[in-house]
């Protein structure tokens, strides 16, 4: 049938391309291949509608379409409408990201956050203009966000028992990863390094730290940590945690680090080597810029790993998003609304980490490209 | 250059002998090791004189002996003989093997569930694959303290009280599903119950025998036997048949509402149950990522080989997909193993009694032993998590390619 429709008509070489049949393109060929393949395929689309059936209306019904976005308290919700209560989380939403941070001074974290993307810019992107000076900034960064947020020389004090909600995650998250890099990449050096007494100290250290959970550690901090410092010392309780989970982080990350190490063909060592180039000096040029390169999804990743895990603060009694969230579930006004606090909580965190975790693979996808020719 | 230096400066001899040390490559080595050394020594002597000093001068002492004292204090769920009367010694033991509990059956559940999920989200089904996606990205991406409380109170909330599980929410009137936990009836074995033992140890042992046997064959012959199936058969079916001759040997205590509660019968804790799970579902999400890598990972060839030799896609996947998918799988999934049993001690959040609750929580405020109640619980995580990579380990080599 095709012969007599194509050779007749036109001639050699310029029949035109047929569109293909309807079966095997656009939206049935979709459905047909992903959804009805074949009998178990058909199978489990049938199951998974079912399964989406029996959730989604529900839960959009008690997210949006039964929720109460404006009532003064529990009851008011309920004579509204059966679904959550966001009226909850919206009167408490301040508290939730500041803490009691004093209001009138709530500048100044927004800043010390507006400003941590500036210094993380010269960091993440390789085209950032000035990035040399840049970089300068970057490393003042920490020194920066500690005057702003404590004050002090010219700011009003803030203690730190007012640091709470996402100020206080943000807060333990970034300092444990701005410090813990340091130290991590000095363990993993150790860690691969020829000198034995050395290397058996950061095994040691690393495998301590990742072989218990941080929560003892976090009792440490808040009970022990006193009886090693001189008689008489005591300092903050945040500050004891930041410490902690620096020490925590620094483990993990020296693994992540020792993994770039890692990757670098021996080539780059010897050729370092037969340069004449000193320990540190081949570490600084050579070695560092690539092992560090290679290991930023895994740093990115440790990090996501770190800013969920600053919520077991709450078990040592600091006032953390969770925390808060917790603490304002024993208000007799909205009792009983513990899924709308953590439901919401849950988004604020899923938004932070899904982003960076995007981050990091976008970040996988270059390096992958640069690195295979 | 190094070490055209050394040489210069030895044939000169114009440096002096330290100058000459440093430049040598294996006596700096010693010098910085012996530093290093030196340092941390001396830094453990200043931590240890301050906490010498420090102790003294609340007037505490390091001693071990508060572990004999009674606890007096009481363990909602215990696998062991525990009252409020028992040393603290044996309430930490109770704490250890509720951790190890925890520990166990979480591993179990989400690594069922794990390779499922992984399995699931190759699946050439577009939505099945889409959702599994959302489920692993969604719980990923939250804290496991987060979804430790929002299971629970999810448990707690949405179970029926004990009297309520009287009418709903039970299981043919003998497993009850309450907020105070879930009571199912309790075996007891009477007499002659040894010999069903007996036949499902024999069973067993008859599988793995059985299993040679079957391999041989197929190796010889290339004629295969559905051994699973027919294993499965024999460990279920003849220990229940035993049973059946001996005429059921066996009796239940039933769990019967008193008062508020139910009495008697296995109890499982609510706080149990909600840890189990939300470790379980959290853990699960990172091996499904894990186990798709390790899927992905196999050249596609394998399948194309298996599926072109006439094997089924399920038996490709279980025969030749996933044996060799595991040694890309085993060494990340045991960091998940060991992540579980570290997170088991989230426990603390929603009251479950783990070694953190008992040893280093009650006892530590009881006795004010902050010292020795921490290095115990430390020292326990840290001989779990070896044991547990030393365990992984020997799998890991055992499955390893032989390279011929």
């Amino acid at each position: 049938m095709s012969d007599t429709s194509t050779t007749q008509r036109y001639p050699i070489g310029q029949i035109p391309d047929m569109p293909p049949p309807l079966l095997e393109s656009g939206i049935f060929y979709w459905v047909r291949k992903n959804l009805l393949s074949s009998w178990t395929n058909v199978a489990l689309t049938i199951l998974a509608v079912w399964f989406l059936w029996l959730v989604l209306p529900p839960m959009y019904e008690w997210m949006f379409s039964n929720a109460v976005f404006e009532a003064a308290d529990r009851a008011g919700c309920q004579a509204l409408g059966d679904g959550a209560c966001w009226a909850f989380i919206q009167e408490r939403f301040t508290i939730f990201i500041y803490g009691f941070y004093p209001e009138p001074e709530r500048w100044r974290p927004i800043l010390a956050f507006g400003l941590l993307f500036v210094a993380l810019g010269p960091l993440l992107f390789d085209g950032f203009p000035y990035r040399g000076k840049a970089m300068l900034f970057s490393m003042a960064y920490p020194f920066v966000a500690a005057w702003l947020l404590l004050g002090g020389g010219g700011l009003t004090q803030v203690t730190t028992d007012q640091f709470g909600g996402m100020l206080l995650n943000v807060i333990v998250g970034v300092t444990g990863i701005t410090f813990s890099l340091p130290i991590g990449i000095v363990l993993a050096l150790g860690r691969a390094s020829n000198m034995p007494a050395v290397r058996i100290i950061c095994v040691t250290f690393i495998e301590f730290i990742r072989g218990v959970p941080l929560i003892t550690l976090l009792f440490v901090a808040s009970t022990m940590l006193s009886y090693f410092l001189p008689p008489g010392t005591s300092f903050d309780l945040l500050m004891r945690v930041l410490i902690m989970v620096t020490l925590f982080s620094s483990g993990y990350m020296a693994e992540v680090i020792r993994g770039g190490l890692q990757a670098i063909p021996r080539g780059q060592y010897e050729a370092a080597d037969s340069m004449g180039l000193k320990y540190w000096q081949s570490m600084r040029l050579i070695v560092l810029p690539q092992a560090l390169k290679i290991s930023i999804p895994g740093i990115v990743n440790t990090f996501i790993g770190l800013f969920k895990d600053t919520t077991l603060v709450i078990i040592i009694g600091l006032l953390d998003i969770l925390g808060m969230g917790r603490a304002s579930l024993a208000d007799s006004k909205w009792a009983g609304l513990s899924s709308e606090v953590y439901i919401s909580i849950a988004v604020f965190f899923f938004l932070f980490c899904f982003a960076m975790s995007r981050y990091s693979l976008y970040l996988e996808g270059k390096l992958e490209t640069g690195h295979k020719n | 250059m190094a070490s055209v230096n050394t040489v210069a400066q030895s044939d000169s001899g114009q440096r002096n002998f330290i100058a000459r040390l440093w430049y040598d490559k294996e006596a700096r080595g010693v010098i910085l090791q012996v530093l290093t050394v030196s340092i941390l020594f001396a830094f453990i002597a200043y931590i240890t004189s301050n906490v010498i000093a420090n102790l003294a001068l609340v007037g505490k002492t390091f001693s071990f002996d508060f572990l004999a004292e009674p606890a007096h204090y009481d363990i909602n769920q215990s696998l062991i003989e525990y009252s409020s009367k028992s040393t603290h010694l044996r309430a930490g033991l109770v704490g250890m093997l509720n951790t190890l509990a925890v520990a166990v059956v979480g591993i179990i559940v989400a690594t069922v569930l794990g390779f499922v999920l992984g399995v699931l989200r190759l699946s050439p089904n577009w939505l099945i694959s889409k959702m599994v996606y959302c489920y692993v990205e969604f719980v990923r991406n939250t804290p496991v303290l987060l979804q430790i409380l929002l299971v629970h109170g999810i448990v707690v909330h949405s179970l029926p009280s004990p009297r309520g599980a009287q009418d709903g929410g039970n299981l043919a009137e003998t497993i009850f599903f309450t907020n105070r936990g879930v009571f199912a009836p309790q075996p007891l074995p009477q007499d002659g119950f040894g010999f069903v033992i007996g036949a499902f140890v024999l069973a067993i042992v008859g599988c793995f025998i059985f299993k040679r046997w079957a391999k041989k064959r197929q190796d010889e012959t290339g004629k295969y036997l559905p051994v699973f199936l027919i294993s499965l058969g024999a460990i279920i079916g003849l220990p229940l048949l035993v049973y059946l001759l001996m005429g059921a040997p066996l009796d239940w205590n039933h769990p019967e509402l008193k008062g508020f509660n139910f009495k008697g019968g296995f109890v499982v804790r609510p706080e149990f149950l909600a840890l189990t799970l939300a470790l379980s579902i959290y853990t699960a999400a990172f091996i499904a990522e894990i186990v798709r890598a390790g899927i992905e990972a196999i050249n596609k060839g394998q399948w194309e080989a298996s599926l072109a030799v006439g094997m089924s896609r399920s038996r490709t996947l279980s025969e030749v997909i996933i044996p060799q998918a595991m040694r890309v799988i085993v060494p990340p999934l045991t960091s998940q193993y060991l992540n579980l049993t570290k997170n088991s001690s989230l426990a603390i959040a929603i009251g479950y009694m783990d070694i953190v609750a008992t040893i280093g929580g009650i006892t530590l405020m009881q006795t004010g032993k902050e010292m020795e109640t921490m290095i115990i619980v430390i020292g326990f995580y840290l001989s779990v998590s070896l044991t547990i990579s030393m365990f992984m380990n020997w799998y890991n080599k055992r499955i390893k390619l032989v390279e011929r």
